[in-house]
Parts: structure tokens; sequence; C-alpha cells
């Protein structure tokens, strides 16, 4: 079925039309240099400040000494203090204020009667910003209490509690995102460009050139598909480097273990490219399909939001998303300083992907209408 | 295999179906070897279809057909090795270089190194074109692509060659010239089979047939033809051949 | 007859109106004879709303947690039984030190909790995989409220305005409509119009006697309409499925999505007068529209936490505003008068845009 000869010269023909075009060596060199330099800016979950706006009724000594601890706090910043719930709320509205803390009357009062209660109340518009701020504001409060109560004598059975947060000690968040944006890099990569390769193919009418021709299709496919093996480790490599270079983070793991994994995923995107390429007609519809399985690959892929916040239904559909398995693998190896042996199991995910949809591409290539 | 060693190409009852339209409806004709075998028709006619079920690019919906000892429902791969194809779209990769093309297309056909030097060495010579060996196809005038695409699909020395509009938005000298390497790879026993548009390079073929809507209304010599219609050129058979079409422009 | 005896202008106005009439007609069939496409964007606004409202979520719920104790007590066994009640987590039960590190690195647990009661002063030490950091933090935020529970923290009430679940669907409601209406408007007119251009029919209208705004007003009146479909089947998804509270608030939405997808049209348009391939089109919609559109318009990542240069960027992106007067219209239900400043700055990008790319096109003839 495969000809090397014959497999060798399409190579040839690929690269030299790949190194002539206009535009792809651009492509293949910004995209990952603008990704992996502006996206881990942007996608900075970490809630750095958090804006408070305070009602004080109780005007203690108590309320004083809780907004004087939280102004000591890095993460806290107090935008207005006020009496009234109306004018901190209508703060929030305008986006000054994210939290709203509440002191009522009388709190330092009542504080041992276990009726007071300070209301903390965060917009949830963001949702992360308004867990973690509320997070950030009731443990500061937490904190001003229980230092109250012991200065007043009032000893408590207080527990000690130390974190020690295992793979990232700094909680930096980039170092989470970094190795997925290296997925995201081959999914734009490896899924557009050899669909578009082989629609303007056909959209040139040189594809029919070669359909006349005894060129076996596993052998024309594997033509479209191997020059993207070239292109991904490329990618990759420039994605460690950058990673090293600009964030300091190299991988726990072995290096190739990543390359495996790339070898197989290269091969599942661009299989996919080429597969949706012999359905479509036109260069718009291909894009738009194109477009819609990256998109939800990006989304269930658990790029952006872990996948088990998701409900067991979206779970079970996330097994049928490949970049699941090579995100898990590259944060793992990354991160953790897992072994292939370990992520086994991600590796044959992405091997049978990667067997399956090669050999749909080629079947589903036609020579003849 | 078909016994009669003289015919190349062999169509009986070929049809082909869009849905309920027949683009081609019913044909059938021989072509012997070595000949230059002219397929006429205004646009929509169906010419260009009936090629493609020829060459393997698309099944009928019925009838049989031979292309070189095989059958086009059942062997069309097996064609593919034995015939050289020239569109009516430009064939070649606009930015691959004349050697490049050439060397692709070779290979694909099976040709050794060897031969690809030997045969790229030919043409070049022939064609008097050494000097574009490296260029890329797109930056060479359309005149001289024509050429090189032709060159392209007979490196192989096929049995039969077939030529979509080969000549299209080419000036008469070229076009002239062109001719000539038909006439050559003719003489040398290859098959040739042409679609065209124009009705003077009508005349250069041994044989003629015009379709019209999907149909084949006529088929001879060109002089048989003028003859039996009384007609100084075939310009004017082919009017008063056409003049009925219900398809096309 | 006479109609035009009368007044010699109405039979060329007439023509010009059926000539667009004709044109919106023309470019109407073939977007509805493209199924593929046309099914792709009627569906992928579907499909993404109903992903991000359903399965998308940045909750952290069913931690997945082991316990280490060293001698158990009353207090120990107390906070194991809160730790399997609490439906935040999934007590996966007791292990040994040993266990503790390659579970967590083979992803079988999230979180480790150490406990030692010291004569009645309970130590505890909570082990979190913090690959991800903020599922990490709010682990950490859980665990400590169950040993907390009983203490100080009781005091501590807390809420979550505008959206009480913490569902992130009611955020990325405008963030989805901000990217479709690019995708639709930008990237498909301009391709539909570089198209024309490819294969020669654009000369063929360009010579005609019919004017540019008309050929233009053909080409952007139907994309117009599916754009108009779009929004309501995206509306129509957002207040029922979703639950998003409707309100009459819902006119200034509508008013405001109209601007924006015209304002879209333009980009597509300008595009269009730019570039001569199709392929050129969707890279440049793609990488100078779509990409930003994405991150750093405020969709996923909120505008405020992205450093300075970038937020300067995020201000020439027209998406950034469209989201941002749609959250806050939609999400948090402020009048109108609160995104007054959105509103101006969408419609004089739209006016410079349409003047420019319509000037643009007109002087190609």
């Amino acid at each position: 079925m495969i000809n090397t000869r014959i497999l060798k010269v399409l190579l040839s023909k690929e690269i030299a039309l790949m190194k002539r075009n206009p535009i792809i060596p651009k492509i293949i060199l910004i995209m990952p240099l603008m990704v992996m330099l502006v996206i881990p800016l942007v996608t900075n979950l970490d809630v750095k400040n958090v804006n408070v706006a305070v009602v004080d009724n109780d005007h203690s000594q108590l309320s004083c000494r809780i907004m004087s601890d939280m102004e000591h706090s890095v993460f806290i910043t107090i935008s207005s203090v006020s009496d009234s719930h109306k004018t901190a709320l209508r703060n929030i509205e305008n986006g000054k204020a994210d939290v709203l803390l509440s002191i009522p009357l009388n709190y330092e009062k009542n504080l041992n009667d276990g009726n007071a209660l300070i209301d903390v109340e965060a917009n949830g518009v963001n949702a992360i910003k308004g867990m973690l701020g509320i997070r950030y504001v009731s443990q500061s409060v937490m904190e001003t209490l229980a230092g109250w109560r012991q200065e007043a004598g009032i000893t408590e059975r207080l527990s000690e509690i130390s974190v020690i947060n295992r793979y990232n000690p700094t909680l930096n968040f980039r170092n989470y995102m970094i190795p997925a944006l290296i997925v995201v890099l081959l999914i734009i990569i490896c899924g557009f460009l050899p669909a578009l390769n082989l629609v303007s193919e056909k959209e040139s009418g040189t594809i029919e050139a070669m359909n006349v021709t005894p060129v076996s299709r596993l052998t024309f496919v594997l033509s479209k598909l191997i020059p993207f093996w070239i292109i991904a480790l490329l990618v990759v490599t420039v994605g460690i480097i950058v990673g090293w270079l600009v964030y300091g983070l190299v991988p726990e793991g072995n290096i190739g273990a990543i390359y495996l994994a790339t070898v197989l995923f290269s091969l599942v995107m661009s299989g996919l490219g080429v597969l949706i390429a012999n359905q479509s007609s036109t260069m718009l519809q291909c894009i738009f399909v194109m477009f819609a399985f990256i998109m939800v690959f990006q989304l269930m892929s658990g790029l952006f939001t872990p996948i088990s916040s998701m409900p067991q239904w979206a779970q079970y559909l996330t097994y049928a998303v490949p970049p699941r398995y090579f995100i898990e693998i590259m944060r793992a190896v990354y991160l953790k300083g897992a072994t292939i042996t370990e992520l086994w199991l991600q590796y044959a995910a992405l091997a049978t992907f990667a067997a399956s949809i090669l050999s749909l591409a080629a079947l589903t290539y036609k020579k003849q209408s | 295999m078909k016994d009669n060693n003289n015919t190349v190409i062999s169509v009986r009852n070929l049809t082909k179906m869009f849905g309920s339209f027949s683009a081609v409806d019913h044909i059938s004709f021989d072509v012997g070897r070595g000949e230059i075998f002219g397929f006429l028709g205004a646009n929509g006619a169906g010419k260009t279809t009936a090629m493609r079920m020829l060459c393997g690019l698309s099944y009928p919906t019925s009838g049989d057909g031979f292309v070189a000892g095989c059958d086009i429902n059942t062997q069309a791969e097996k064609i593919k090795r034995r015939i050289g194809y020239m569109s009516q779209k430009f064939s070649l990769y606009g930015n691959l270089t004349v050697m490049e093309n050439l060397r692709l297309f070779a290979t694909v056909y099976g040709m050794s190194d060897k031969e690809i030097k030997e045969a790229s060495t030919h043409i070049f010579r022939n064609l008097e074109m050494v000097n574009m060996r490296d260029t890329l196809v797109k930056e060479i005038p359309v005149g001289w692509r024509q050429k090189i695409a032709f060159a392209t699909a007979t490196i192989h020395r096929p049995e039969v060659v077939f030529l979509d509009e080969p000549t299209g938005g080419v000036d008469p000298i070229t076009r002239r010239k062109f001719w000539e390497l038909i006439y050559k790879a003719s003489s040398e026993g290859m098959t040739v089979f042409v679609t065209t548009h124009y009705l003077d390079e009508a005349e250069y073929c041994s044989r003629i047939s015009i379709m019209v809507d999907g149909c084949i209304k006529v088929l001879d010599t060109p002089h048989e033809l003028k003859k039996k219609y009384n007609a100084a050129t075939m310009d004017e058979v082919f009017r008063i051949v056409a003049k009925d079409a219900k398809r096309g422009e | 007859m006479k109609c035009s005896e009368l007044s010699p202008k109405m039979p060329r106005e007439e023509n010009n109106m059926a000539m667009i009439h004709s044109l919106i007609k023309k470019e109407t069939l073939h977007i509805l004879r493209d199924k593929r496409t046309m099914l792709i964007t009627l569906l992928m606004p579907l499909v993404l709303l109903l992903l991000f409202g359903f399965a998308i979520s940045t909750e952290v719920n069913d931690v997945r947690i082991v316990v280490v104790v060293e001698n158990h007590t009353d207090r120990t066994r107390q906070i194991i039984e809160k730790l399997k009640v609490n439906e935040y987590f999934a007590f996966q039960g007791l292990t040994s030190t040993g266990e503790v590190e390659s579970l967590l690195r083979a992803g079988k647990t999230d979180a480790a909790l150490f406990l030692r009661d010291n004569n009645g002063m309970l130590k505890s030490q909570i082990l979190v995989d913090a690959s991800n950091t903020t599922s990490a933090q709010a682990i950490t935020g859980y665990i400590e409220a169950v040993l907390h529970n009983g203490s100080a923290t009781s005091q501590v009430l807390t809420y979550t305005l505008y959206n009480p679940q913490m569902k992130s669907a009611y955020n990325f409601v405008p963030g989805i409509m901000g990217m479709i209406f690019i995708l639709i408007c930008a990237i498909m007119t301009s391709v539909s119009i570089v198209r024309e251009k490819e294969t020669g029919t654009m000369d063929l209208l360009l010579v005609s006697p019919i004017k540019p705004l008309s050929i233009i007003l053909g080409k952007l009146v139907p994309y117009f309409l599916l754009s108009c479909i779009i929004l309501a089947i995206m509306l129509l998804i957002a207040y029922t499925l979703l639950g998003l509270p409707f309100s009459a608030a819902v006119v200034n939405v509508i008013v405001i999505s109209l601007i924006y997808i015209i304002l879209s049209l333009s980009i597509g348009l300008l595009i269009s007068t730019i570039v001569s391939t199709q392929l050129t089109a969707l890279i440049v919609s793609a990488v100078a529209f779509m990409l930003p559109v994405i991150m750093l318009s405020g969709m996923i990542f909120p505008v405020d936490n992205m450093p300075v240069a970038l937020q300067c960027i995020s201000c020439i992106i027209p998406a950034r505003w469209y989201i941002e007067a749609m959250r806050k219209l939609m999400i948090q239900q402020l009048d109108i008068r609160f995104v007054i400043q959105e509103i101006a700055i969408l419609l004089s990008m739209t006016i410079v845009l349409l003047t420019l790319s319509v000037k643009k096109f007109g002087s190609v003839k």
C-alpha cells in the first residue's frame, strides 16, 4: 500500500510548497510566540486585588480593627466605607468594589452572645473572583476575631492548620496554564493547516492531477500528515524553550514523554483536519466545521475549567475529546514529573485515536466520485 | 482484457446521471491505437463528464467502458497507471519548479531516478527550455506551462493521454506548436483523446465526435463530416449539428 | 407609465431597489445552499451556550480527599464524619503517609488531610495538589471551613450577589454572543466577498451600472438577517434554558446587539477590501479578530486581571465593550444609563468603520 519512494517525493513536494507559501511559515513562527507570550498574561485567574466596600453600622473598636487588619492584607483594598448598604451596593454595581462587607449595629456588644453576624457579599458575575473574594475577606475577618478573643482572654480550642501546596508551591497559575497552552498551539496549527492545505488543493484543481495518477490513498494522506509531525515537534520545542526562558518553567518529568505524546496527538489533529477537508467542498465550510470542533475541544478538554467540576454526563463526554489526554499528560509530566508508565492509559487513548482517525481519513479520501 | 489489440478505448452505452439529469446519455464509440480523437461539444454537453469517467475519476451510472484494456467500472486504479491526463484547470503545482513537478509525477508513475533523468533531459531539449528547469511554474507564461503540463502528462509514455481543453486561453501560434507536440506523440503510437473549443483544431484530428445534450450526434473523420454536411469548414459542421442543442450557452 | 412621466426619477429608483432585491436574493440562496455551513452557524451558538450553561463550571465540588490520622480521638472522628457528610467532598477513606504521595501524583486524589491530636490541641496539615491553583485555593478553603466549624468562623455569613449559584453560564452568555457575531458577520461576509473577487464575479457586478452601495447592501443584508435569527435563538436559550432573569431590558439588549452586528459587518467589509484571497481573509479575520475576541475581550478572562498594556489593547476591541454592556444589562440587570459609555463607544466605532469600509469599497470601482 505504501510505496516509500512515492511517499518521499510527495513529502518533498509538501515541504517545498509549505516553505514557499507566503503565510504558513509565518504562522508557524508567530503563533507559538503570540500564544505563549500573551495568553499566560491574559489567562491569569489569580485574584490579587479584591476591592471591598464596607458598611460599618457598629462604629466600634472591633469594627475599626477589622478594617485596619484588612488594609494590611496583601490581597484586599478597602475602596469605600459607608453607613448605608445601598451606597455600598452601588459601588458594586458600577464595578468599584467586588465584595461588600457589612458589620451590623452593636456587633462588638453582641459578639459573645453568638448572635452577631457579619455579612460578606460578593459580586458573582465573575464567579472565580467572587469565590476567592469571599474567601480572602472572611479569612481576614476570622483572623481578626480570633486575635480579639485571645486578647479578651477567651481561650478557644484553636487548631493549628498548615497547608502544603504540592507541585506548584508558589501557587502560580501560569505553571498550570503553560503546559496546556502548548496543547492549544498544536490544536490550532495541526488542526487548521492540513485542512486548509487539502481544501486549497481541491479549489485550485491540482488534487485532480493527483487523483488521476496511480498513487494510493494511504500514501497520499500520509504525505499530507507527516509534515505536521515535523511542525508539531518544532512548535512544541519552541513552546518548551519559551516556557523555560520567559517563565522559568521546565518539565519535572522526561522530555521524551512530552515528544511521544506530541507525535501521537499531532497525528490525531492533522488526521481530523484531513477527514474534515475530505468532506468539505469549500474553504469556508471546512473552516467552520473545524472551528466548531476546536471550540468544543478547548472547552471540554479541561483546559480552562477543570473536568472534575463538570456534571457527570459531561465528564463522560470528555473521554471522547482527544486533547483531554494530551493536557493531562502535559500537566502531569510538567508539574508532577509523572512517567510514561504512570500515564499509560492516556498514551493508549491517544494512540487509539490516532490509529482510528488516520484510517478514517485514508478511507474517506475519495479518488473517485 | 479486450483481445482487439488496435482498439484502445471502447465505450458502450456509457451513462452518467446527476439526480434525474443525464449528463452523459448512452454514448458508444471506439478509439484505435495512435488515433487523435477529437471530442467536441458546446459547454455543458457532457464532454468533461464523459472524459472523467474514462480516466477513472468518476464512476459511470451505467454502461461499459474499456481503456487500455481495463474496465472503467472495476479497474479504475489500474487504468490510472496506463494513462496520462491534463486538465482544463491548470494541473501542475504553481509553487513547484518545472523539474520538481516532473520528478513528482514521474515518481508517482513508478519511474526510476535514472529514467526520470533521461526523460527530463529529453523534454527540456525538445521544448527548448533548459533554462526554465528551476523556475517556479507560476512564473512561466501560460503557453509554456501548457507544453510542460503535456510533457508531464506523457513523461511515463502512457498508452492514452487525455487532454481536457489543453489550449484554452492560448494564442494561435502557441496552439499550433502545441499541436505539433500532439502529432509527435501520436506518431510514436500514443493515443490522444482531446476535447476542445477551437473548431480549427478539430481539423487536425484523425476522427471527431460531436456531443449534443449528452449524446454523440456525429462521429467521423473531418473530411467525411464536411462532405456529409456540405460544409467548407468544421465550424459550419458544428453549427449545423449543434443548432438544436437545449443545454449550454 | 404615467407615473414615469410625472416623476422621471421614479423608474431608476425602482430599478435600483429591484437590483438590490435581486442581489439579496442571490446571496440568500447562496447561504442557504451551503447546508453544512448553515447548520454550523445555527448549531454552534446553541451547543456553546448549552456547554457553558450546563457543562462548564469553575465550581469546585466533589473534592476527592484522603485522611491520615496519627491517633484517633473524638475530635478526629468528628472531623472525618463532617468530611463524609459535607457535599463538597468525596471522602475516599483513611490511608497511610506513604500512600499519599503516589495517590496525588497519579491524580487519584485531590488533597490529603493529616490530623494529629496532641492533648486536646489539634494539629492538622493540608496537602493539596496545587497544579491548578484556583481549585487548590478553593479546596484549602473548604477544608479549613470544616476544621474551623464550631469556632469563630460560623459568625461570618457569606452571599453571592447577582449570580447566587456561582454559575459561570451567566458570565459566558455575553461572551459567546460577542464571539459568534464576529464569526458570522466578519468571517462569513469577508470570505464571501473575497470569493467573488477570486472567481471574478465581483468584477462583473462592479462594471455593471449598480451602485457600489447597492452591492454592499446586497451582500450585507442576508448576513444581517442571519445574525438576527441567531440573536433570537441565543436570547431564547439564555432566558429559558439558562434561566437568565427576563425583564423589559431585553429591548436594550437587542438594540445594542444590532449595533454590534452592524459593527461586525463593517469589519467583514473592511477585511474584504484589503485582502485578495479567501485564505488570507480567513487568517486575517481569525488572527486579527477571533483570537483577540476570545482572549482579550473579557469573554473568559476578566479584563481587570490583565497587565495594563493588554488592558489598553483590549479597549480597541469592539467585543470588549459589547460584552461589558451585555453583562451589565443581562446579568446585573442594571439600568441603561449604566451602559451609556459602552453604547457611545460602540456607536462611534460603527460609524468610523462603516464609512471607512464603504469608502474603500467604492474606491475599488
